[in-house]
């Protein structure tokens, strides 16, 4: 329910609200805290939730995952594309892994769904390009800076 | 004070000219800003005559207040080029309007040629106008002295056009309270 | 007037329109850090120390970005627009005294541009035009809101032009002269004599309520924020100048910070004693003088410069004061604007004027 207050006489005369008002103003403009993220120089620290770009967890040099195809099935944007082949040290693997980052839509469900913990989203969130490329399986294969 | 004739026929000019562009463009609001500029002209042969209080207010007040106006309400009605386009209009009309246009013209040409005022000087010459003050000066004390009745009566009537605009505002929005 | 005159009277042109061209990024500066602080938030910082040369990278943004008109524009006066908003705020300035005069020789230097006999007529009736810059914006871009914003403005301006007008005319009762030069001058005399402390002439003096009328009715005629209905931005998207880009648009910006110098000055010139010195800084030229034991000549000139200095320092505020009430009150609904201006600014300009009148017979002023 909206309580309207009403103003007295002496409020209803603005000139003393106003000064007031700048008051506050000029209060904040002094002594107030800026509150700013100085963006390239200084960054917000995310949960480690956060979902950010995609990387492939991989054991030494070997990718985790196994072609099972589960996460294409989930992913609800259709933007995982897989080829599964065959290699001498791995029954199955993924000849091809891309994931179109501009359909993506970080839901997360890809690293919720993998039963071998090779997709993962990590916290980097920087991710402009000046082309449309998709992420290829060599580019989510590095780890770029992420633990 | 002298008047030099290049200003003079600059202003002159420029003020025919937009006269003729206020009464010939089709768009309203074309006319209206037309119609600043014949103003501004006269405000400039005004302060060519020493006048500069006269030129000062017709910027002021013509140019400045009153146009403002029109254009608020040619911009409120939006007024349109097709709805100021009337139509053709009838013959005896237009025959009628040319002729009693340029017998109009003609008794304006035959006033200032037999008027016996012409050319002669008042008391207010330009050297005693500076010499009592300047312009604003001597215009006000005239006003407030001499010509105190002319003035006051002249509020009046202007009081006589609120009041009227006031009725007729309220009158118009009583009508539309009964309608709801 | 010889050929001296002449080149003196056109620097004096040329100083001011340099000045006040000067002004335009520097208050955008002030405009956009100042709100920022007072937001808790930085503001532009990059450029240049604190920030300071982002507007010379707006102005050079604006002048390389295409010059497009759009269709549906009436070009003429679409391209007409920007211009005739900005000539008014620069010709204003021309009676604005900056500074009083000084002796060179035979030559009386006037530090003022034009001491027209008309004065603050010219100044009224040349602000009073530039509310067409924005109509004639509104109407030609053929736009639904920025013809709403052009009829905001006129009716706004017809409303508190009067206010204006009328608030005033204490001033011109006391002062008796409408001269801006004299009305300057005569703020130096003394009201009051309290002890040590001696309380100048100055029109907030005589004037109290005349100076809030006029200052409100200034913030209406710049459309500076609570009076910000043609822009208002957050209910008809840009006003007048919606359909406007590049450096046309930039006009507009100009014209707005220019109105606002002028609006300073104006409140510093009929208010605040215009070039009259601050109080304490006559001590300080007399020190001065004594102290490096200048020539009289000299302490002419440092008189003059402190007094111009004087004058400046009272606009900077001013033009601060804008900046200030800016981002602090909200804008008003379009109806309490028509209230205030109307029924409140209106009968109390009235009133003042009343009032001055009696206090005037009486003597007591």
């Amino acid at each position: 329910m909206l309580v309207k207050s009403k103003p007295g006489l002496f409020q209803r005369f603005y000139v003393v609200e106003i000064l007031k008002g700048l008051a506050i103003t000029m209060r904040k403009f002094f002594f107030g805290k800026t509150v700013t993220i100085q963006y390239p120089e200084e960054r917000r620290e995310y949960s480690d939730r956060f979902r950010g770009m995609h990387y492939i967890k991989s054991v030494n040099g070997v990718e985790n995952c196994t072609a099972c195809m589960l996460c294409p099935t989930v992913c609800p944007a259709e933007c995982i594309h897989i080829e599964a082949g065959e290699r001498p040290d791995k029954e199955k693997y993924p000849v091809k892994f891309e994931i179109d980052s501009l359909r993506c839509c970080f839901c997360g469900m890809c690293e919720e769904a993998c039963p071998k913990d090779a997709i993962k989203l990590s916290n980097i969130y920087e991710m402009s390009q000046t082309s449309r490329e998709v992420y290829d399986k060599k580019f989510l294969m590095e780890q770029r800076g992420h633990k | 004070m002298n008047i030099s004739p290049f200003f003079f026929y600059l202003f002159a000019g420029s003020a025919i000219a937009f006269a003729l562009l206020t009464v010939l463009k089709k768009n309203p609001v074309a006319s209206a800003f037309s119609l600043i500029l014949v103003f501004f002209s006269f405000a400039g042969i005004y302060a060519l005559l020493g006048a500069h209080l006269v030129a000062a207010m017709q910027v002021l007040v013509y140019a400045g207040a009153i146009m403002v106006l029109f254009i608020f309400v040619i911009m409120l009605l939006n007024a349109d080029t097709p709805s100021f386009d009337m139509g053709r209009s009838h013959r005896l009309l237009r025959w009628g309007s040319a002729v009693l246009g340029l017998a109009l013209f003609a008794t304006f040409v035959w006033v200032f040629k037999n008027s016996a005022a012409l050319g002669t000087k008042g008391a207010f010459t330009p050297v005693a106008i500076e010499a009592a003050g300047g312009n604003t000066q001597v215009l006000s004390e005239l006003m407030f002295s001499e010509y105190i009745l002319p003035f006051e009566l002249t509020s009046v009537l202007l009081l006589a056009a609120i009041v009227g605009a006031v009725a007729i505002a309220k009158r118009g929005k009583k009508r539309v309270g009964h309608a709801g | 007037m010889d050929q001296l005159d002449w080149i003196i009277t056109v620097g004096k042109c040329a100083l001011i329109a340099f000045i006040l061209l000067q002004v335009v990024p520097l208050m955008v500066w002030v405009e956009r850090r100042g709100s920022a602080l007072m937001q808790n938030r930085l503001g532009p910082n990059r450029l240049g120390p604190l920030g300071l040369f982002q507007g010379i990278a707006d102005a050079v943004k604006m002048l390389f970005k295409e010059d497009r008109i759009p269709g549906h524009v009436h070009a003429l006066y679409y391209k007409l627009a920007p211009v005739v908003c900005l000539v008014p705020a620069f010709m204003t300035f021309a009676v604005i005294p900056f500074g009083s005069q000084i002796t060179v020789g035979e030559r009386v230097l006037n530090f003022q541009v034009a001491d027209l006999n008309v004065g603050l007529l010219y100044v009224f009736s040349i602000a009073s035009l530039g509310v067409y810059g924005i109509i004639m914006a509104g109407w030609s871009s053929n736009n639904k809101y920025a013809l709403l914003g052009s009829l905001r403005s006129s009716a706004q301006m017809i409303s508190y032009e009067l206010s204006l007008g009328l608030s005033v005319i204490g001033i011109l009762m006391i002062f008796s002269s409408v001269k801006l030069g004299d009305i300057a001058r005569q703020q130096g005399e003394i009201l009051l004599q309290l002890g040590p402390i001696s309380i100048p002439k100055w029109g907030i003096f005589v004037q109290p309520l005349g100076f809030l009328i006029f200052m409100t009715s200034i913030f209406a005629e710049t459309n500076r924020l609570p009076f910000d209905l043609p822009e208002g931005e957050s209910e008809i998207v840009a006003g007048y100048h919606l359909e406007y880009g590049t450096m046309q648009f930039g006009l507009f910006m100009m014209a707005e910070y220019i109105n606002m110098t002028v609006g300073a000055a104006m409140i510093t010139t009929l208010y605040f004693g215009g070039w009259q010195l601050l109080p304490g800084m006559s001590a300080i030229h007399a020190h001065l003088g004594d102290l490096l034991a200048l020539s009289d000549m000299a302490r002419e000139w440092v008189r003059v410069g402190l007094e111009i200095t004087s004058f400046t320092l009272k606009v900077v505020f001013f033009l601060w004061f804008f900046v200030w009430v800016r981002w602090t009150v909200p804008r008003f609904r379009y109806d309490q604007v028509m209230d205030l201006g109307w029924k409140v600014m209106l009968p109390l300009s009235l009133v003042n004027i009343f009032v001055t009148g009696v206090l005037i017979y009486y003597k007591v002023i």
